[in-house]
């Protein structure tokens, strides 16, 4: 499978400050890929370097079929883009500015705009300074998926979206995908991420430190079991891999790592578990497992959380 | 007394957010009151010289469209008040009529307000915090610009009324905004109607005061000046029998503006404005497509207003010289101080140059203007959406240069058509005037460019600096206007690009300076658009 963008050892300062230290990123074509990470870690001058908005002080670039600094006009016809932070003329009308941003980028479909200005509930005669945080967002989504594009790089699109308008961006990336289109989606939302991405980078402090689908990932970290056993769990809290184990009564919680999963559920048979509850480890999970620093990272510097 | 609550606070957060620019300002407007005073004083020391100018300067039309009447000018008093005073109250009024609106309807426009009236803070405490900053702020420049003056020598009375007037033309203002940030939901509408009656109440005072200089002091027109705040401001006569009671109509006034400001937002939700916000078109226009096009649209409104003023301002003025052979008379040392502004042989044609000059010195500040838009699109984050789209570098600069070049040919041509078309009607001679008019204004050109041509290079340099481009027009601006009165070096006089265009009406033309000032145009012009290709977007 071809990539969207690649970038490999990318580095980024602003006078002292690091912002990135050495990304690698890959998108594939096709694919909605999450991009997480907390706010300052790093993910938007990661985008703003994929727009040719801000030059990489070290490492390599690949967007499309081309280089993002140089081939401005080609690529950026090829893809739409969603800041996280929307600022609209004060004295153009939301229609005006969906209609200009769509022509600037070649051009976009005046059906699908009126489709997605419905979706959204957007009233497109108000003018840009009369709009909220949310419908300005929405202003800027409506003139990017009403766009004829391969690629959108969204950066926190939903922040100040309601949760019915959440829904209604969340069915609009859905069908880019099924058109095949890729999607990169930066956001801090775990849920939002969970739902609706086919594969996961983890941004820290201008660092990737995970990278993968979901499925991948969950292998990274651990089931949680809740049981309740027949006889007394002496000795379950001992097996290698297992952790946070409490007892309480003929109850048991623990954790498990995948590689001891299989041993656990032996285990458990053996004390004759009578109810089993077991939990795959969610986004969040390993979300804090990189920020809120577990004890197998305690000895380094947590980022900017 | 609850609407007022966290007035106070307020007021320290609008200190903290400006504590480097409120004392600059502060600073700034003491030394134009107070730092020309000394030189003056070197020039213009003896009783001989004092009469010179009073007969010069003082007796000059034209020149009291900008510097006011001539109150005792044959005293040293006098002739300070004329030559330093206009600046001060220019920058005085301007500025607390922007931080007014900067603490209030920019707040409330940003949904900042929000946040802090939803904490303990009263109705008015915005409004409130925002006069008494202003408020303080205009009192400490009156009272250091009034020790400044008698540190120079000046009497006491005298620079304690000329403190005060800028004080209270300050108040004044700073009333005007407190009403229009209540009027209309964006703040740069709000500044723009207080601007405009600030310029409005400084033409009425202009063509009254020309007149009271033309006229020896008497006739109706004179009386105008009652009707401009700036107009008060000389008719409190410092230096020359102060008129105190004059102070007195200055606070009644800004009490009484005020009061409509706090009734005005009694009526009115916060954000909103009494002035409904219109809805706009729900499509774009078809050609609404190109960088350029929304350059074009983002500029035009503010290109028509400038146009309009150079048209009132060049009628005005314009009308004024077919007389001025007239109003000077047989005195020798005004015509001098005429040809000294305009440079040319024949009088007439002199007053035109300095009007023509006048008039480019404003197309030159609006094209900064417009230029340096690149710089708040870029930090205000709007450039970020074009250049992710398919949009160069070059070509998105480019947009807003191309609107600025465009502008600034549109206001010398307004300038020369209308000069020529009205001097061409009272000196009966449209046919000749108006061609010799138009060609005087465009040859401007070069000059008009160099300051914008500056901010594209700041722009693309340096682009947290662009308030240098600002700097060199009032520089160009204080030289045009006390170059030639305190025969200022050349090598400062030549710091102006104007200083090295032909004196048209009337003088040679030569080709030489127009070619080393466009190709230093095109150079830095160049200059901005290389760079800025070439560096990251700054959108702090």
């Amino acid at each position: 499978m071809s990539d969207a963008f690649q970038a490999q050892g990318l580095v980024k300062r602003f006078g002292k400050t690091v912002a990135l230290d050495g990304i690698d990123l890959s998108v594939r074509t096709g694919e909605v890929h999450g991009f997480l990470g907390p706010n300052g870690a790093g993910k938007t001058t990661t985008i703003r370097i994929l727009l040719g908005l801000l030059r990489a002080d070290a490492g390599t670039v690949r967007l499309l079929d081309g280089d993002p600094w140089r081939d401005i006009t080609r690529l950026h016809k090829r893809l739409a883009y969603v800041p996280g932070d929307v600022s609209l003329w004060p004295r153009l009308s939301g229609g005006e500015t969906i209609d200009l941003l769509g022509r600037l980028r070649g051009g976009l479909d005046p059906a699908r705009k009126a489709e997605l200005l419905d979706r959204f509930q957007l009233d497109p005669r108000k003018k840009g300074r009369a709009y909220s945080k949310g419908n300005r967002q929405k202003v800027a989504l409506v003139a990017a998926f009403a766009s004829d594009v391969e690629l959108f790089i969204l950066d926190e699109p939903t922040s100040g979206l309601d949760p019915l308008m959440s829904e209604v961006f969340n069915q609009c990336v859905s069908e880019v995908r099924r058109e095949g289109r890729t999607v990169l989606l930066a956001s801090h939302i775990l849920g939002e991420v969970e739902k609706l991405c086919d594969r996961v980078s983890i941004i820290r402090s201008g660092r990737i430190v995970e990278t993968g689908s979901l499925s991948e990932l969950r292998h990274l970290t651990r089931t949680t079991i809740q049981a309740r056993l027949g006889r007394p769990a002496a000795g379950l809290g001992e097996l290698p891999g297992t952790h946070n184990v409490t007892v309480d009564g003929d109850r048991i919680s623990l954790q498990v790592d995948p590689d001891a999963l299989p041993e656990v559920l032996r285990r458990l048979g053996e004390h004759d578990a009578r109810e089993l509850v077991s939990q795959p480890p969610t986004l969040e999970e390993l979300f804090l497992r990189h920020y809120d620093v577990g004890p197998h990272r305690s000895g380094e510097k947590v980022g900017a959380r | 007394m609850s609407e007022l609550v966290g007035t106070w606070r307020l007021a320290r957060l609008a200190l903290r957010r400006d504590r480097i620019g409120l004392p600059v300002w502060v600073l700034l407007a003491i030394s134009l009151a107070a730092g020309p005073a000394g030189s003056l004083a070197d020039a213009y020391a003896t009783a001989e010289k004092q009469r010179e100018y009073a007969e010069g300067v003082g007796s000059n039309p034209a020149a009291a469209v900008f510097s006011g009447p001539s109150i005792g000018v044959d005293h040293l008093g006098g002739i300070v008040v004329k030559e330093s005073a206009v600046w001060v109250l220019l920058l005085v009024a301007i500025t607390s009529i922007m931080l007014v609106t900067r603490y209030t309807r920019s707040e409330e426009e940003s949904g900042r307000a929000e946040l802090v009236t939803a904490a303990a803070v009263g109705r008015h405490a915005r409004l409130a915090a925002a006069l008494l900053v202003v408020g303080v702020a205009d009192l400490l420049i009156g009272l250091g610009a009034a020790a400044g003056l008698m540190g120079a020598g000046l009497s006491g009375a005298g620079s304690l009324a000329y403190g005060l007037g800028v004080t209270m033309v300050g108040w004044v203002f700073a009333a005007v905004a407190a009403v229009t940030a209540q009027l209309v939901e964006a703040a740069r509408t709000a500044n723009g109607i207080a601007l405009a009656v600030f310029g409005a109440t400084f033409l009425l005072r202009g063509i009254a005061d020309s007149a009271s200089v033309a006229n020896d002091g008497t006739g109706g027109t004179r009386q105008l000046a009652w009707l401009s705040p700036t107009g008060w401001f000389y008719q409190l006569r410092p230096y020359a029998g102060e008129r105190w009671w004059v102070l007195g109509l200055a606070v009644v006034v800004g009490a009484a503006l005020t009061g409509v400001a706090v009734a005005l937002s009694r009526r009115r939700d916060i954000g909103a404005g009494l002035l409904a916000a219109r809805l706009g078109p729900p499509d774009a226009k078809p050609g609404l497509a190109t960088p350029l096009a929304l350059a074009w649209r983002l500029q035009r409104g503010g290109l028509i207003a400038w146009a309009a003023g150079v048209a009132v301002g060049g009628a005005v003025l314009g009308s004024l010289a077919h007389d001025i052979t007239d109003m000077v008379g047989d005195n020798a040392t005004a015509a001098k101080a005429i040809r000294q502004l305009g440079g040319a042989d024949v009088l007439v044609d002199s007053y035109l140059v300095w009007v023509l000059r006048i008039l480019g010195l404003a197309a030159a500040a609006y094209a900064v203007s417009a230029v340096l838009r690149l710089r708040s699109e870029e930090s205000g984050l709007r450039a970020e959406p074009v250049l992710a789209a398919a949009v160069t570098r070059t070509r998105y600069a480019l947009s807003h240069v191309l609107v600025a070049v465009a502008g600034v040919v549109v206001l010398l041509l307004t300038a020369g058509l209308v000069v020529g078309l009205v001097h061409g009607a009272r000196s009966g001679d449209v046919g000749g005037e108006l061609p010799r008019m138009l060609g005087a204004a465009l040859v401007q050109l070069p000059a008009a460019l160099l300051p914008a041509a500056l901010a594209a290079a700041l722009f693309g340099l340096l682009p947290g600096a662009t308030l240098v481009a600002w700097l060199f027009v009032g520089a160009i601006l204080l030289i045009a206007q006390l170059g030639p009165v305190l025969e200022l070096n050349q090598w400062v006089m030549d710091v102006s690009p104007f200083t090295h265009l032909p004196r048209l009406p009337g003088g040679d033309v030569t080709a030489m300076p127009l070619v080393w000032l466009g190709a230093l145009v095109l150079l830095l012009g160049a200059a901005g658009l290389a760079t800025f290709r070439r560096r990251d977007l700054d959108t702090a």
